[in-house]
Formats: structure tokens, sequence, C-alpha cells
């Protein structure tokens, strides 16, 4: 009568599967804190030598980058605002484009119109960094350079940087995030309760008055969570912006040549040696705070709001 | 949930640190890794020698065993590590260690009798040599300055030069071109190409680029599609899409760069204390070996200027 042949109606050999399947899960959990506690352990050997070695407040203050002059400076106070910069402005410009497009996938799209936005999107979001970077390079740069040349003619003071400057970085930044918000954003608008947008339009709002009044803050939080995620791609992108951004290390002006923490790394790390290769860890390693820092404080920044949302 | 967020944000972050480290260290420890495998190929060839006695009497040239230990320029790091690799596979049983800590550090090393060899990417200076260093020049590194092709400027002089890259002349009118301002392109910090042409304009690290990049080829690109931009690449890459400058009058030639008429250029000097023919039999055979075709081959092959 019983059927002795499936592993699962055996007392015995059904909790050895689900003790084995219960460690493999246990395993696959720990690897990944396994690579977060080797990383920071990597990058905190490796970066801190040189913030001692130089002096912390001379690397992370001190805005001369001469890593091979003699006396060598190793200042990267123009790199890191640049990559505050940077990012903050292709937030600025990424996201309201990004949450607006949401909105319509969401919301206001025919169907046939949504059925091509979509995959466009995710299409987006497959392309890698490096072909942003050269589009950037191809077609950004010219257009940025005849920019350049009508605004700075006859300048005697403006470093010509032939369009490559913070303005090319932000926009391929921002091109670049957008799949992210979007997506995430899309997910958390339809997310909301529809007996909300239901109440709003019964009450006599506008269609447009129940997106902005009443779905947009029901899906604050998830918006949030596109924002981090979005600003952890800007600030941690180099492919693209190694292309576009010139490279230089100045302060970050709209028309100057800029160094981005993750271009910093990239430039020279192939022929660095000695201390100037362990200043490149310490970029790193400040990279490393900085993105832990973003994601830390705006996770508890949309905590919060979540809890308002509860009471 | 929210504390799993926060790793989940955490990890992305940190992926993409961990990319951009396993780059660097892949590139630290290419060269390591390259001579590693050229004596694994070494010990299998001797153990092959072994076996066969018929296989070791014809190579009998090949008996020499030892080490030859050189130090000195970083910018002949990479001709350095070719030829030691070459010489290696030439000579299974000798070891060639390179070690790249700059041209004087090189050259002190010599004269210390702390390595055989010393690697100056610069003509020796009168004192190293009455101190007993010989200069043993095994080739040459020419630099080519460039612009996008619709340039009407066709020369400059060192000085004209010198003043761009230091920013004191920043629009092609100031030289006898068109208005059109200069946009000055270079090299990333470390760079050989960059150290040679900073250190022969004597310029080193009060350059003012508007775009340092990290590659020759992004060099040639951006100067290519840039109106007005300058940048200098080693000579090896040239080719229709930039227009090559002469500089005092004369042509980035082979001939010229070899005669010395051509300023942007420099020796890569392996000097010796003493003459060669007063070393011992292994370094002898390293410069027998870099003097030879093969190691002209070489040479060329790293994007350098043969001596002959």
């Amino acid at each position: 009568m019983q059927k002795n042949t499936s592993i699962l109606s055996d007392k015995k050999k059904r909790s050895i599967a689900e003790k084995t399947a219960e460690y493999i899960f246990t395993g696959c959990g720990l690897l990944a804190v396994l690579a977060v506690i080797s990383i920071t352990a990597y990058m905190l050997i490796s970066g801190t030598p040189a913030l001692f070695k130089v002096g912390i407040l001379e690397i992370l203050f001190g805005n001369v980058w001469k890593p091979t002059g003699d006396p060598a400076s190793f200042g990267i106070l123009y790199v890191i605002l640049t990559s505050i910069v940077g990012t903050f402005l292709a937030i600025l410009i990424g996201v309201p484009i990004g949450v607006l497009t949401a909105v319509f996938l969401a919301e206001t799209a025919p169907e046939r119109l949504a059925k091509i936005v979509r995959p466009a999107v995710e299409l987006l979001a497959g392309i890698p960094s490096v072909i942003y970077g050269l589009l950037g390079l191809l077609l950004l740069n010219p257009l940025m350079y005849q920019l350049e040349l009508k605004i700075f003619a006859g300048s005697e003071t403006h470093q010509f940087t032939g369009g490559a400057n913070l303005i090319s970085a932000v926009l391929v930044l921002a091109l670049m995030i957008l799949p992210t918000v979007i997506n995430i954003s899309e997910s958390a608008l339809r997310a909301v309760p529809k007996h909300l947008k239901s109440a709003s339009l019964a009450l006599g709002a506008t269609h447009i008055q129940t997106i902005f009044k009443v779905i947009l803050p029901a899906a604050k939080s998830g918006i949030m969570t596109a924002v981090v995620l979005g600003c952890g791609r800007a600030i941690g992108e180099a492919m693209a912006i190694t292309l576009v951004s010139g490279s230089s290390v100045n302060f970050p002006l709209p028309f100057n040549s800029v160094r981005f923490l993750t271009t910093a790394i990239v430039a020279e790390m192939s022929y660095s040696q000695g201390l100037h290769r362990e200043v490149l860890f310490t970029i790193g390693l400040v990279l490393f705070v900085f993105i832990m820092l973003i994601n830390t404080a705006l996770t508890r920044l949309f905590q919060r709001g979540g809890m308002e949302d509860d009471e | 949930m929210k504390a799993k967020r926060v790793w989940a944000l955490a990890m992305a972050g940190m992926m993409a640190l961990g990319l951009a480290a396993c780059g660097s260290s892949n590139t630290q420890t290419s060269t390591t890794a390259a001579s590693d495998s050229t004596t694994t190929a070494a010990a299998a060839d001797s153990s092959a020698e072994d076996t066969s006695a018929a296989a070791s009497d014809t190579e009998a040239a090949k008996d020499l065993s030892g080490s030859i230990t050189m130090a000195g320029s970083t910018s002949m790091e990479k001709f350095a590590n070719a030829l030691a690799e070459a010489f290696m596979e030439q000579y299974p049983d000798v070891t060639v260690q390179a070690e790249f800590t700059g041209s004087s550090a090189g050259v002190e090393a010599v004269l210390n009798g702390q390595s055989d060899i010393g690697n100056s990417s610069r003509n020796l200076k009168e004192e190293e040599k009455a101190k007993g260093a010989v200069e043993n020049i095994v080739a040459i590194d020419g630099i080519a300055v460039v612009t996008d092709a619709a340039n009407s400027v066709s020369d400059l002089t060192k000085q004209q030069l010198t003043d761009i890259y230091a920013g004191n002349i920043n629009n092609w009118k100031d030289i006898g071109g068109k208005d059109q301002p200069i946009v000055v392109v270079g090299r990333e910090a470390g760079s050989g190409t960059r150290g040679a042409f900073e250190e022969i304009l004597k310029l080193e690290d009060q350059c003012k680029y508007a775009n340092e990049l990290d590659s020759t080829g992004a060099v040639m690109a951006k100067v290519a599609s840039t109106p007005g931009a300058i940048g200098y690449v080693s000579l090896d890459v040239i080719d229709d899409s930039v227009k090559v400058l002469t500089l005092d009058g004369v042509e980035p030639s082979e001939e010229n760069i070899k005669s010395g008429s051509y300023f942007l250029s420099r020796p890569f000097v392996m000097a010796t204390k003493g003459e060669i023919s007063e070393q011992n039999e292994l370094v002898q055979a390293l410069f027998d070996y870099v003097y030879s075709t093969e190691g002209s081959e070489l040479v060329e092959s790293v994007g350098l200027i043969t001596v002959e």
C-alpha cells in the first residue's frame, strides 16, 4: 500500500534531505557575508597604510594631486568633491525623469505604447557601461566642445577641454541610472493598493491629482529605494565616465575636466607603484566608505519616512 | 526586511569596488606570472634535456646557469621584462631578476655591486661615468607630438612646446595657427611616455593637462576627434588620423632620432660597472642577445628604436 519509492515518504531520509537543503541555503547565505567581510578587511588593510604614511588630512583635504612629483603630493579633495557633485547632479537629472517615466508606465501609458517603452528601458539597463562611454565620447563631447567654444569665446583663463567635462559625465551618469530608477519606481507605484486610487477618484480628484497627491506619496519608500540604488550606481560607475570626463584633477565646475574617485583608481593603477599605488587603494577605501555612508544614511531616511506612513 | 536591504545595497557597492581592485592586482602580478610560466617552461625543458642526451649535446650553447640582476628605470619596465623573459627562454637555467627603482637608483646599485646591470632611461651623468659606470645604449625611445589632422601648424620649437604644456600658450594663433584654443592632451601620472616627455621638456609634474588619458590609443582617438587638440604618443602608433608635428624643424623619423637631432627622444641605457667584456659570461651573453637580430626584434616589439 505504502509507496516507499519517494525519499520524502521515508521519515529518516526526509529529515536528511531537509537538513542538507538547510545547510546548503545557510552556506549560500554565509558566502555573501564572507564576501562582504573579506572585501571590507581587504580594503582596510590595503587602504589604511597610505593614510598614515601621507597623513589623513593631507590626503582627504589636500587639493594637489601630483603622485609622481618630487616631493609627491596626494591630495584628493577635488576628486572627492567631483564624485559628490557628479552623483548629486546625476540624481537631480535622472530621478525626476525616471520617476515620471515610471508614472507613465504604471498609470497613463496606453498599453501599446507601454509595450514599446518597457522593453526599451530594460534594454537600456542591459547596455554595458563602456558603450555609454563611447556614445558620450563620440556624440556628447563634440557637442559640449561647440558649447564650450561659444561660452568661453575669447577667455584667457579657461582651459579648453574639448568637451570632456563634468556636464558630459553627469549626463552619461543620469542616463545610466534611468533604468534602475524607472524599474524600481514602477514596481513601487504598482504596489500601491488599488483602493487608494479608487477612493481618490471617487472623491472627485482627477487622474493627475490622484497620481501626485495619492499614488506617489504612497509609493514614497519604494521611490527612495530607487534613488539609493541610483546613487550607488552613479558613484560606483567608472568605465563610462572615464571616457568622457577628461580625467584631469580639477575643481568640479561644469566645464572643467574632472576626475572621479572611480576613475582616479582606474586611470593610474596600471603603472603606479609604491606609495602611489597604496594611495590608489586608499581612494578605493574612501569610495567604499562613501557608498556605505550614502546607503545607510538614505536607508535610515526612508525607514523613518516609512514609519511615519504607518502611524 | 530593511536591514537586509542595507546588506544588499552594501554588497552591490562592494562588488563594483571588488572588480576595480581585481583589475589592479592582475596587472600587479602579471609580470611575475609571466616569468613564472617561463621558469616552468624552462624547468620542463631542462628535464627533457636530462632524459635525452642527444638533445643536451645540440644545446651545448645553452649550458649557462646562474642569475643576473637588473635594477633601475621604471620606464624600461616593459622592455626589461620582455628581455628577461626572452633571455630566460633561450637559457633555461639562467634567472634574470629585474627591479624597477628609478634610473639613478639603478646606476647606484650597479656601482655598489648590488646588481649586475643598472637600467637608466637617460644618458649617464659625468660623475656616474667617473665612478666606473659604462653607458651601453640598448634602445632609443622616441615620442611624437600630434595634433588633429586639420591643424595648420606643422612645426613647434622646444620653447613653444614647453609653453603649451605649461599652460603659457593656450591658443594656436599665438604660434602661427588659426584662432582656436589648444586642448592639451596627455597621459596619466606614472606613464613612461609622460615621464619621458616631461623629463625632456623639464616640466616634471608641471604640465597643465585638460585631458589625462590612460592609454596611447585613447590619446590618439581624442586628438584625432578634437579640433585644436595636441597630444604626445610613442612613435610606433602614429597613423593618418592625426598630424605629426616636426620639432625645431626636425621630423620624428628613425634616422633623426638615431642621429640625435630630434630632441623628443631618450636612450635606454643598461649600465655596467666596467666594460661589457669585463663582466661575467652571463651578463656578456645577455648583451650578446640584446645586440643580436632577435634582440633587435625584441626592441622593436616593445615600440622602441634599435641602436644599430
